[in-house]
């Protein structure tokens, strides 16, 4: 079962945001997430809101998602006109496999974004790829369709890792799926997952040169989260799998970050490192910025001026309600006062850029110290050496980054 | 003389006397002797078994008395009762307080229940003259209060009775046995509680022995002997009491058997034997106060006192216990168990390396707010000793659950 959807208010059937969604919008970058909510195969530890059937019943089908998520973009068109225009900068398709959709669905579904909000000029757009299913020709339609960057889950180059994961693809296709991507013109990053049971530090660190082998300009590095309900989760339970230490985990993050920073790439987000800031996933940070974003199709989590809200899991559920011309959200919450500081620091705190200072209360600016002083925070960036005082995570930091927010919040 | 009160809601306080000489009739002005409480006898009469009035009562009768007095209190157990016009001249001897051998904390679980528990208390002290507490509070559980029991069935007694009739969640320390510590300048301290225990030159530390007498199948001599001895015990006597049914006497320090003495004994016996024990002295014991230290500071409530041939195990069990119980921390956390200033255990927590949360699932930040909402209330529920966080079921589970950890070891 994917994970349950977070408790929130029940929002309008109309899906209009209240007043306060609009002030200061026009300061925000404006992007927009595509849930595909399909896989040829659920990989066991996958907690994703996804299918494998291609017929869910009651209008809901692989073949007709592309028209059920073009409605969610016309519903979208019509709540966000009130609001200052702003064209899309970034555009996400994440999953799921979004592949498993013909190239033309994905295209069609971009072009609703574009005749809806319009895209900025060089807007990021980026969709998520199964290296298996992926050719050189569906490449280079997704880059005609106007796709600049792709981002393959490559996982592990190690193929009993890529097993117990049970993910399907060959790893000794990804040299060639990133050669494929660039020469058709897409910007390429390698999603890696370390921590798996019975992966060895070696593994580890032969997975994370593999996929620099290729010369990518960008990594993302996510260790495994044995999420409650999966595949996993049970054989780990049944004494099948033996979940890696959190010390283990550390150990390969440390070797992530030296064998990545050698090669000329470098930590912007504490997951996720990129050769240069145009090669940064501009749809990611504007997460942990803070931006507003809507989110299409089932399960899909929006964000627009401190309303956070979440759409119906069931793809069925999801096709009756914007068939029936309502919004497919099922619950949404405002955020404000505390809640939306712990927000600022919990997201801001985890990018290189590092969060200012004068983002925080007063009483967490004076735990900034301690935290230095415990190898936490970076004190040169602390005291405002370089540029404005901002709390940026040390390498240390950056595995503890959860209990620095927690001091930053109290 | 009173043997007994008990309070009617009809009636007011019914007091239950045995006339030792004299005579007592109706409307006669009575005197409490110890509380000097001058009453009108408004009814006198024998119990048979129902409530009979009668014209008074004479030397050796057994009989009830009202007064409408409404205050327990007023009619103390052991108090003699005497005609106010030609009072007696000397108060009989009464009852002697009974000692109370075993002492524990009581404390609320909720902190809230405080007053309760104190009212709870009184009420039971009513018809439980044996009951004697007093406030006490703790670093690690707050506010409770020592109590002391006749033995180990009134300690279960109390404590069930307080959490079925008052709907009170207890916590009971491990109970301890009251230690006379006679100091080097002659000077004698009466310990209740291991925090109690004197630092500097001790001469003699004395203990309550009891008298043991234990009846099994002659198959468990051997390990009855063996557990007793464990237990510094003293074989006084055998005897079989049939062919296969054995009588074994022993002598006991008292504090050896008020933990999990039954249950070992019960359960090295396939729960055959059963124990009977008075206690009938006290004896020098060679002593010592194991002390907890939490990264150099001393934690009270886990300090005990222990036989000096014990101290390491105790030192080690704890320590290991603890090591379990204490999340890890930023940093490494020495956990000590100390004799006076010698460590003799040592167990270390190794600072955690990482805390993070890797990433936000589609967008969905909601979840991991709320997941450090959660970890933020988690740590206010915790107690900081130094700068170690520890939360209160640590306490709770390695002040309480001995017993079942001794089980498991087995």
């Amino acid at each position: 079962m994917p994970p349950a959807l977070p408790d929130g208010d029940t929002p309008p059937d109309d899906g209009a945001l209240p007043a306060s969604a609009a002030v200061g919008a026009q300061d925000r970058a404006f992007g927009v997430y595509l849930h595909v909510p399909f896989c040829t195969v659920r990989c066991g530890y996958c907690d994703f809101n996804t299918y494998t059937a291609t017929e869910l019943g009651g209008g809901a089908s692989q073949a007709s998602y592309a028209e059920t998520a073009l409605r969610e973009i016309e519903l979208g068109g019509r709540v966000l006109a009130g609001l200052p225009g702003r064209p899309v900068s970034t555009v996400f398709v994440g999953g799921g496999t979004p592949t498993v959709l013909p190239p033309g669905d994905l295209a069609r579904m971009l072009d609703g974004v574009r005749s809806t909000w319009g895209l900025a000029p060089g807007a990021e757009v980026t969709t998520e790829a199964n290296p298996d299913s992926v050719t050189p020709e569906s490449l280079a339609a997704l880059a005609a369709a106007g796709f600049t960057r792709v981002s393959f889950g490559m996982q592990s180059a190690v193929p009993h890792v890529l097993a117990t994961l049970e993910r399907t693809h060959d790893p000794a296709r990804i040299p060639d799926v990133v050669r494929w991507a660039r020469e058709a013109g897409l910007k390429v990053s390698l999603d890696l997952i370390y921590g798996t049971p019975g992966e060895s530090l070696d593994d580890w660190r032969a997975s994370v040169e593999a996929a620099l082998a290729t010369g990518v300009d960008h990594v993302s590095a996510y260790a495994l989260v044995v999420e409650a309900g999966t595949k996993m989760a049970v054989q780990v339970r049944r004494g099948l799998l033996d979940l890696p230490s959190e010390d283990d985990q550390a150990a390969k993050y440390e070797v992530a970050d030296d064998l990545l920073t050698a090669a000329g790439l470098r930590w912007y987000e504490v997951s996720n490192w990129a050769r240069t800031d145009a090669d940064r996933c501009h749809h990611n940070l504007a997460y942990w910025r803070g931006d507003d974003w809507w989110g299409i199709g089932p399960g899909a989590h929006s964000h627009v001026g401190g309303v956070r809200w979440w759409n119906v899991k069931h793809p069925r559920a999801y096709a009756t309600r914007l068939e029936a011309g309502l919004s497919p959200a099922a619950g949404r919450e405002v955020v404000a006062g505390e809640s939306a500081q712990l927000e600022r620091v919990m997201l801001g705190v985890r990018l290189a850029e590092g969060l200012p200072l004068e983002d925080l209360s007063a009483s967490a600016r004076s735990a900034v110290a301690g935290l230095v002083a415990d190898g936490l925070l970076d004190g040169a960036a602390a005291v405002g050496a370089r540029g404005p005082r901002r709390a940026l995570l040390t390498r240390r930091g950056r595995l503890l980054a959860d209990a620095v927010v927690r001091a930053l919040t109290d | 003389m009173i043997f007994d009160s008990v309070y009617d809601t009809y009636r007011g306080v019914v007091t239950y006397v045995r006339v030792v000489d004299g005579s007592l009739s109706p409307r006669e002005r009575i005197v409490m002797m110890s509380t000097r409480a001058a009453h009108e006898l408004l009814e006198i009469g024998v119990t048979s078994p129902e409530p009979v009035p009668t014209q008074g009562l004479g030397v050796g009768e057994v009989g009830y008395l009202i007064t409408g007095v409404k205050d327990v209190r007023q009619s103390k157990v052991g108090d003699t009762v005497t005609n106010q016009a030609k009072p007696a001249s000397d108060a009989l001897g009464g009852y002697s307080d009974p000692k109370p051998m075993v002492f524990s904390g009581l404390y609320p679980i909720d902190g809230s229940d405080y007053p309760v528990l104190r009212d709870a208390l009184d009420k039971l002290k009513l018809n439980d003259a044996a009951l004697v507490y007093e406030p006490e509070t703790s670093v690690a559980l707050g506010f409770g209060f020592r109590v002391g029991y006749l033995g180990l069935l009134h300690l279960e007694i109390v404590r069930e009775r307080l959490e079925r009739e008052f709907n009170l969640d207890l916590i009971s320390t491990a109970p301890n046995v009251i230690y006379d510590v006679t100091l080097e300048d002659r000077s004698v301290v009466t310990v209740t509680n291991p925090s109690e225990f004197p630092g500097g030159k001790i001469m003699e530390v004395r203990e309550p022995v009891v008298r043991a007498t234990i009846l099994a199948p002659a198959d468990y001599i051997g390990a009855i002997m063996e557990l007793c001895q464990q237990r510094r015990g003293d074989l006084l006597g055998m005897d079989y009491l049939s062919a296969d049914r054995v009588e074994m006497r022993y002598q006991l320090p008292l504090a050896e058997i008020v933990f999990d003495f039954f249950d070992q004994l019960k359960s090295k016996t396939r729960g055959y034997a059963s124990l009977d024990y008075d206690v009938t002295g006290d004896q020098a014991a060679d002593l010592v106060k194991v002390d907890i230290l939490l990264q150099g500071e001393q934690v009270d409530a886990f300090s005990a006192i222990v036989h000096k041939d014990k101290a390491y195990a105790y030192g080690v069990m704890m320590t290991g216990k603890l090591k379990d119980l204490i999340p890890r921390q930023q940093f490494e956390v020495p956990i000590q168990a100390a004799v006076g200033a010698r460590v003799i255990a040592r167990e270390t927590i190794r600072a955690i390396r990482k805390d993070v949360l890797a990433k936000c699932y589609g967008g969905d930040i909601s979840r991991k707010r709320k997941l450090l909402e959660k970890q933020k209330e988690g740590k206010k529920r915790m107690k900081t000793i130094g700068r170690v966080d520890v939360p209160q079921e640590a306490f709770i589970a390695a002040l309480t659950s001995q017993q079942t950890e001794t089980k498991d070891k087995k």
